[in-house]
């Protein structure tokens, strides 16, 4: 998506007499486990309805039950979906937090809250609507043991009067939310209808952010990343699926197996065309994916960077016996246990090189929800085609937000089982062997248990082009040289960058995967706002295809954004590009476990370039 | 490595019931050292598959890491071999069976490979119940990396340079067994007609059949504070009852007394007969698995035999309804989705 143009920021003092229309980011405080989604998706899904771009992001703790957590809507008319760091509209829920929340507001943004919590007196350069949410309860909620998940969709009805959404809108989501659960779905909307008929008597609107219908999400779907990477799993034909729980990736497996049963299982017999694993461990996880991979089948693991420490051993055995499967990794902040709900992009460089030995692993990097849908079913095609285990890298940002986007698109490409041997094959071979590279492109024909067609000893110690066992030099260097040039011939298997050259442009950027969208609306800040030019290539696969070596030779500078300390993925382009080209690598990182967002990506650019 | 397999044996030469000889069942010259007890399972799965007529080709083997996990080249070279990282060639041997039923599977580990590092991973292949073989090449001690105490190295045994164990040993039956396992035995190297007809049963079993099979060390355990050398477990081992296998596709002889024998019926509709010793032995019965186990156990013996079977426990396969054709060979229209799903999902999410 293009954003159409620049989201400007109005001044403090324009928004009292200016109307701020669909550009606005609404943060809601509450506690964990208080029942407040419901009601924030009934609002992000009121504004989809009404043609509003908007994005949904979740920042929660890692518990279960009793600590703060925020969930945030944008909605932009200009189509901007990243983060934006600046709250326009605090909601104000959590005693815990919500002076701290005041604090950091910007003066002239708008605080929504208990009115008991009195937070008119911490601050007077913000717009405050107390709401008496425990007296407006009561009567819609007889029952007082209900009023605690009821009492949120008071704010939903007081921010739909105050914004201007048609209540009707408002129904409508909560009714698609709530469809199955009559009796809540009644509560609900007597709560909602309080909130606005309160707002409509006793609250005067005082702020600038109004909504309107605008049409610009018409056809167009609201999902989280994991769900899509989930769909296209399926769509790709996988039928093994082994897995370990950990956070942010379990909703992966667990939507699939959703779908899965739903989809892929005969309902008269009951019967399934797959296998669905909760594993001991991902070790074990991604063991059983391998030994399935061996077999034929069209496995999977989806995992975090704990997981992914765990499998290294592992993975050097997929790599160095050369065994399809595919792993989702959904990034999280480490190092060790790190804050297991933040989002980072800190695997990059462990898993591009992850085990022991020379290994090197394709890697696909989707900036949004139709890209890990589509990645993941090329995923299956290119780990089948490579005979190696290949790996989607998102993120938490990407896996449990809540995305907009086009519907997904078909697949009408047939699964490529890649290079399977076949009895003509054979004969034409005449001396077969596992590892042998009849076509030059580093990768050889395989057989299958059970196929009929020669046997191999599979094995992740030193071996010949036959599979035998091999100790001489000669064997492992021509082997592993092999394995190599089969890892390029993936450059050209694999997305190229997506690259935006500006005529002129002296600076360029790299970003990838959830970055993206920090960048694209950080290009057009340093347009409009410092008159700075910039092109853009966006990285959508390791290894790199050459166009990126041309992008760096192209710009005097080039800042590769990227959500981790060390710039990783900076590191993984200085590894693969002419020496003569490193100088130009700049860096622009942010890792405190938030998404990345414009602003910050800006003010970096700008810092480094002088400005 | 091409290998064919011809289904016409040269005249004159002794075949079995698909037409193949003994040696069709051989595999790769092993390199573990001569007169290591390992070389005789090795026969002796050799001897079983051949005997029971399993298309070789249609079998996986599959390793960890250790010298007994080097044994799977040295049989069924007609078979795919998989020899994978220390301890977790149950979860490979887990995911292969998943992909495809149509083979049958068999895993060979060591006393360290399953009792050490891999003990998480054995764990949870006896309670899942995988359809497989399971054999554990037990010798109390490292072997490929000269002579290190193993999880299953009896208390109060030592090293050869005099470091004594100060731990209990796992017994990795009573384990299986308190896991869930389906069929669990232990046998001797040595022993050459009761591993036989163990691993014809093993074979036959629907489930995972998990088989023990202490085996002796020539080089760093075969010495006087060793329980697990030669001289130790001849001495001291105990039969639990004389046992012998009868496939279900020859005659049924006459060697074993009907007064004597304990019938155990499994999936494939052959049976186990059990000439049991002890008068009141029940091998479908856990609490007396347990006690023998742990009695045996108490005198400083090894009970060997077929010590627990529950023929009727469900293998892991049957638990998650999997379609009966191997999923690796199902085609795209049994495993793509339609477009009007694709469409029916998109409309889910508006």
């Amino acid at each position: 998506m293009t954003p159409p143009e620049l989201a400007v920021q109005e001044a403090t003092a324009e928004r009292a007499v200016r109307r701020v229309v669909n550009d606005l980011c609404i943060q809601v405080a509450t506690v964990n486990g208080s029942g407040s989604q419901t009601a924030n998706l009934v609002l992000l899904r009121a504004l989809f309805q009404m043609g509003i771009p908007v994005s949904g992001k979740n920042l929660f703790p890692s518990n279960i039950a009793g600590l703060p957590t925020w969930f945030t809507i944008r909605a932009s008319r200009h189509g901007y979906i990243g983060r934006k760091k600046e709250i326009d509209v605090l909601v104000a829920m959590n005693l815990e937090t919500a002076r701290e929340d005041v604090l950091a507001m910007e003066p002239g943004s708008v605080v929504l809250y208990d009115e008991t919590f009195k937070l008119n007196a911490v601050r007077d350069d913000l717009i405050f609507y107390p709401v008496p949410f425990d007296r407006l309860v009561a009567p819609v909620c007889p029952d007082a043991k209900l009023r605690k998940l009821v009492r949120n969709m008071i704010y939903d009805g007081v921010l739909a009067r105050l914004l201007g959404i048609d209540l009707a809108y408002m129904d409508k989501a909560l009714t698609r939310q709530l469809a199955k659960k009559a009796k809540a779905l009644t509560l609900n909307q007597a709560a909602l209808g309080a909130g606005f008929e309160f707002a409509a008597t006793s609250l005067e609107k005082r702020d600038p952010f109004v909504v309107e219908p605008m049409g610009a999400t018409a056809g167009k779907i609201l999902v989280e990343g994991n769900a899509a990477a989930a769909i296209g799993a399926m769509m790709a034909g996988v039928t093994v699926v082994t897995w370990y729980p950990i956070t942010p990736s379990s909703s992966v497996c667990e939507t699939l197996t959703t779908y899965m049963r739903k989809y892929r299982m005969d309902k008269d017999t009951g019967k399934a065309t797959f296998a669905i694993v909760q594993a001991e461990d991902e070790l074990s996880a991604l063991g059983m994916a391998l030994g399935a991979g061996w077999m034929g089948a069209r496995s999977m693991t989806a995992t975090s960077g704990p997981g992914i420490s765990l499998m290294s051993e592992f993975t050097g055995l997929g790599y160095y016996a050369e065994i399809p499967t595919v792993i989702f990794d959904v990034q999280r902040v480490g190092p060790s246990t790190g804050l297991p709900t933040r989002t980072a992009q800190g695997d990059i460089l462990s898993t591009a090189l992850l085990s022991h030995g020379d290994t090197r692993h394709p890697m696909y990097l989707p900036c949004s929800v139709s890209e890990v849908y589509e990645m993941a079913i090329d995923a299956f095609d290119l780990a089948e085609r490579l005979q190696t285990p290949v790996f989607v890298m998102s993120d938490l940002d990407l896996g449990m937000n809540t995305w907009m986007s086009d519907p997904f698109r078909y697949p009408d490409k047939p699964l490529d089982r890649g290079k399977r041997l076949t009895t003509d094959k054979l004969a034409e071979l005449g001396d077969w062997g596992r590892y042998k590279d009849v076509d030059g492109d580093g990768i050889p024909y395989r057989t299958t248990p059970g196929d009929g067609l020669p046997v191999y000893f599979c094995r992740g110690s030193g071996h010949n082009e036959h599979g035998q066992y091999s100790e001489r030099a000669a064997d492992y260097v021509a082997n592993i040289d092999r394995i190599n040039r089969k890892f390029q011939t993936a450059r050209a298997l694999m997305p190229p960058a997506v690259v935006d050259a500006v005529q002129g442009a002296r600076i360029g950027i790299i970003g990838y995967g959830t970055s993206h969208w920090g960048i694209l609306e950080s290009r057009d800040q340093l347009r409009l706002e410092a008159g700075v030019e910039s092109s853009y290539l966006r990285l959508r696969a390791f290894p790199f295809g050459p166009e990126v070596a041309d992008f760096v030779a192209a710009h005097d500078r080039v800042y590769v954004v990227e959500q981790n300390r060390d710039g990783q993925m900076a590191g993984l382009l200085k590894l693969d590009l002419d020496a003569t080209l490193l100088h130009r690598l700049r860096s622009v990182l942010h890792y405190d476990g938030m998404p990345l967002d414009a602003r910050t990506v800006t003010n970096e650019i700008l810092t480094q370039e002088g400005r | 490595m091409t290998m064919t397999t011809s289904a016409t044996p040269a005249p004159g030469k002794k075949v079995n019931r698909i037409g193949l000889e003994l040696s069709a069942y051989r595999g790769g010259k092993s390199t573990l050292c001569a007169g290591c007890g390992h070389n005789a399972i090795s026969e002796r799965i050799v001897e079983a598959f051949y005997e029971m007529g399993v298309d070789s080709r249609r079998v996986i083997k599959l390793s960890g890491i250790g010298c007994s996990s080097k044994s799977p080249a040295y049989f069924l070279g007609q078979s795919h071999g998989f020899n994978s990282v220390h301890g977790r060639m149950p979860s490979v041997a887990t995911g292969a069976m998943l992909a495809n039923t149509d083979v049958t599977a068999i895993g060979v580990s060591g006393d360290g490979d399953t009792g050490a590092i891999g003990l998480g991973q054995f764990a949870h292949l006896m309670r899942r119940n995988v359809p497989m073989i399971y054999i554990v090449e037990n010798n109390g001690c490292y072997g490929l990396t000269k002579g290190q105490l193993s999880p299953t190295a009896d208390i109060g045994s030592t090293l050869k340079n005099g470091v004594v164990n100060d731990l209990p040993a796992i017994d990795l039956c009573a384990l299986a067994i308190e896991l869930g396992a389906s069929f669990v035995a232990r046998s001797f190297s040595g022993d050459k007609k009761q591993m036989a007809s163990l691993l014809k049963a093993a074979i036959a079993h629907r489930g995972t059949a998990m088989l023990d099979i202490i085996s002796p060390c020539v080089t760093f355990n075969d010495h006087e504070g060793s329980t697990k050398s030669y001289s130790y477990v001849k001495d001291h081992e105990e039969p639990l009852e004389e046992i012998s296998f009868v496939p279900f596709f020859e005659d049924i002889t006459v060697d074993y007394e009907p007064g004597t024998v304990r019938q155990v019926s499994l999936h494939d509709g052959s049976t186990v007969f059990l000439k049991k010793l002890a008068g009141d032995y029940d091998p479908t019965n856990k609490a007396t698995a347990r006690r023998v186990i742990y009695e045996s156990a108490a005198r400083g013996e090894f009970a060997t035999g077929l010590i627990y079977v529950e023929p009727s426990r469900p293998d892991f396969l049957t638990l998650l309804n999997v379609i009966d054709q191997p999923l690796a060979s199902l085609p795209t229209e049994k495993v793509r989705p339609s477009r009007e799903v694709l469409e029916a999902i998109m409309d889910s999410l508006r």
